[in-house]
């Protein structure tokens, strides 16, 4: 397959694994930022091809894991409405709120419909004027543009049986709380690269400066993020800290400028909940007031209970590279896809549903730890 | 965000039915093995083939049942009729038993056109001409409209074992090839692709075919077969951890081997999910001794739906009831059973 065969070519990777071997002399600590390149290291057993002298930690970028359990709740309370059609990426549908699922709200009658894009469900919305079609926007910058041009193309179409629950975060907030944890580890960030080809990599110059950390801009593919820790490892070992650009085919310093301004017309920035980390100031967005007809939150107001997380899951610490999955306690026995306790468990992009599906070492047979299968050691 | 339909499916201990107990990921697994096995508990259902073997006269006889749900009925290279004809014929291969008879029983919703019928019924009947198999009985049933989706089938195959010894999970042994009998994953994908709501189109075809006339040439060249199992819900990733937990042995096989056409694997890509996982109709694995690895693929190859026939990967003993791959640039990953569904009604 052009475009792709290319940067999974067994001999190019060995090549960049070996120019890593030559230049890594001490132990390094990276965090790749991005739920897609944790699943692409964990798939492809990646980790166990780098030096023993590098870790990958994986961050937080899987917008699935990251959304918080009351506005899981609350899409499963507006899903329950009968006249509501209730729209979301199939991941979604699986992450446990305080209770229950989305796909338990469909086992028990409500209509919960797996979409590919925001505008599906805004076809669905004028084919069928006489349900309100709700989609549950969650995501990062990736897919904040097409949920920016749905609710655009509502407002001129004015559609008034289309909403959206609106949970969007942003990556660059998120990787400042990671640094500024007295227990952070991350040396080095592999940056999103699907994140940066939406807004480009300038709002990353001041982190890496004030923290003195190389971030790489990092693609998806095995020769990708090989080429990005090559990258990264070569500004540590020489004491550097700077942004780079690695994923060039697709990232441009300034970003999609018009994805930019369709985002910045429909959505303003404000302070989001992140599951497992906690609140995080002007780190999401919301509907800006003159798109406010069609949030979903204030459209159904829903009051709530009292929410409740396990207790036993340690997302958080997971999220923000503190704990690798292996290291809970519950995971693989109490905790498994099947069983979700935390919703990094859920995702394909989720660390620990990634750990869990491809990184069970063979010698541990059945019980599932990984710690060491990942790091390779 | 990659969309990936992989995950979708809530708790094991649901107290209701979850449309992943009908994927063949590990829900279905657990329905078989806590509901189904302790209620109808006997020698036979025990040894958890494709079909039932026992013996009748001197003779051993096989039979299967199947039922047919897919959504649409009619799709790029076949029908629901095609795959009720060649599924269950299938599962009689995979027990080494050439088809002798087959029922066909049908559930049709009210309101069906006569003509989509008819249809369906033409396309049986030529599966059946073509596999060399009569449908000598069958059933209808019509329930109001919204109660069926159309119409669903069930098919029954009765065979006889022409395997000299018995083939299933108990057979296969630390040093057996893992032989793969095709390109996979093209009729998962071509559902996937004329399925509402999802706009892709791509130059792919069912592969629904029966595989009698392939597995019948292992054993006319005395091919020591140890076990056979289509790729039907789950695909290769759950057929070889079904058999690997039940023979007790570990299975690793080489992502660069695995035969994936261009379509498949362009579409696999777009849409996040894993070939290795997509269903098949017309595929199979066979797990024969190291000294007849080599025959067997030739055997395989002179017939046409085996003709891209290779082999995939080894049987040994490390890691009893797991599943590895070799990834392209060389790690290893686990290949875990499907959890949840990965395409909701294919079969």
């Amino acid at each position: 397959m052009k475009f792709v065969d290319e940067y999974r070519d067994y001999g190019a990777v060995q090549k960049m694994l070996h120019a890593i071997r030559h230049i890594t002399t001490r132990p390094w600590t990276l965090m790749e930022v991005c739920g897609g390149q944790t699943y692409t290291i964990v798939r492809t057993g990646l980790q166990e091809l780098l030096p023993p002298e590098i870790t990958l930690v994986h961050g937080p970028g899987c917008p699935v894991c990251v959304t918080p359990v009351e506005l899981i709740d609350r899409a499963v309370a507006i899903a329950r409405r009968p006249e509501v059609i209730m729209c979301s990426f199939g991941d979604m549908l699986r992450v446990p709120g305080s209770k229950e699922t989305l796909f338990d709200a469909k086992a028990s009658g409500a209509d919960v419909r797996i979409v590919y894009s925001p505008l599906d469900a805004l076809r669905l919305a004028r084919s069928t004027p006489n349900r309100e079609v709700v989609f549950f926007a969650v995501g990062f910058e990736t897919t904040a543009p097409a949920n920016a041009m749905a609710i655009w193309q509502a407002e001129r179409e004015k559609l008034s049986n289309f909403s959206m629950l609106v949970s969007h975060v942003l990556v660059p907030p998120a990787m400042e709380a990671i640094l500024s944890s007295p227990d952070c580890r991350v040396q080095a960030f592999l940056a999103a690269g699907h994140v940066c080809m939406v807004m480009g990599f300038e709002e990353y110059v001041p982190i890496a400066q004030k923290y003195h950390v190389p971030i790489v801009v990092t693609g998806f593919e095995p020769l990708d993020l090989l080429e990005g820790v090559h990258i990264a490892v070569t500004q540590l070992e020489g004491g550097e800290a700077k942004v780079e650009n690695q994923y060039a085919r697709a990232v441009r310093r300034a970003g999609n400028q018009a994805a930019q301004a369709r985002m910045t017309d429909v959505f303003e920035v404000t302070r989001r909940t992140w599951r497992g980390i906690g609140e995080i100031p002007a780190s999401g967005f919301r509907l800006r007031d003159a798109y406010r007809q069609f949030d979903a939150e204030t459209k159904f107001a829903t009051d709530l209970g009292p929410v409740e997380e396990s207790r036993e899951c340690i997302a958080g610490l997971v999220l923000q590279g503190l704990r690798k999955p292996g290291e809970c306690p519950a995971f693989g026995t109490r905790c498994t896809p099947e069983h979700p306790l935390g919703a990094p468990m859920v995702s394909s992009e989720g660390a620990c549903a990634a750990y869990y599906h491809f990184g069970r070492r063979k010698e541990h047979g059945n019980r599932p730890d990984v710690s060491s299968a990942v790091v390779g050691r | 965000m990659a969309i990936d339909l992989t995950c979708p499916v809530p708790l094991l201990g649901a107290d209701k039915i979850l449309l992943a107990h009908g994927g063949g990921g590990r829900l279905t697994h657990q329905l078989i093995e806590t509901v189904f096995l302790p209620a109808f508990s006997n020698p036979t259902i025990l040894s958890r083939h494709d079909g039932g073997v026992f013996p009748v006269n001197g003779t051993q006889l096989a039979i299967t049942t199947d039922c047919y749900v897919v959504n649409p009925i009619v799709f790029p290279g076949g029908t629901i009729g095609d795959l009720a004809v060649n599924g269950t014929v299938n599962d009689l291969a995979m027990c080494g038993a050439r088809p002798l008879a087959l029922s066909a029983a049908f559930i049709l919703e009210e309101g069906l056109p006569m003509e989509i019928l008819r249809t369906i019924v033409t396309s049986m009947e030529s599966a059946a001409r073509a596999a060399n198999v009569p449908i000598v009985t069958g059933d209808t049933k019509v329930v109001d409209k919204g109660k069926a989706d159309a119409m669903f089938i069930n098919t029954t195959g009765v065979g006889v074992v022409v395997a000299p010894k018995p083939v299933g999970p108990d057979r296969v042994r630390p040093g057996d090839a893992v032989l793969v009998s095709g390109e996979l994953g093209a009729h998962g994908i071509t559902i996937l692709s004329v399925r509402g709501g999802l706009d892709f189109e791509g130059d792919v075809t069912s592969d629904t075919a029966p595989l009698w006339p392939a597995v019948q040439t292992l054993f006319e060249a005395d091919i020591e077969v140890h076990c056979l199992r289509d790729l039907t819900r789950g695909g290769l990733s759950s057929a070889l951890n079904e058999i690997a937990s039940a023979a007790g042995v570990g299975i690793t096989v080489e992502e660069v081997a695995i035969p994936v056409s261009e379509a498949v694997r362009s579409a696999c890509e777009l849409l996040g999910l894993d070939p290795l996982y997509v269903a098949n109709e017309g595929r199979f694995v066979a797990f024969v001794p190291e000294h007849d690895a080599e025959r067997a693929l030739e055997v395989l190859r002179s017939d046409a739906v085996s003709a891209q026939a290779v082999r995939a990967g080894n049987v040994h003993s490390d890691s009893p009831g797991i599943v590895t791959v070799r990834s392209r640039i060389g790690g290893h990953r686990v290949l875990d059973m499907l959890s949840g569904e990965q395409l909701p009604r294919i079969c």
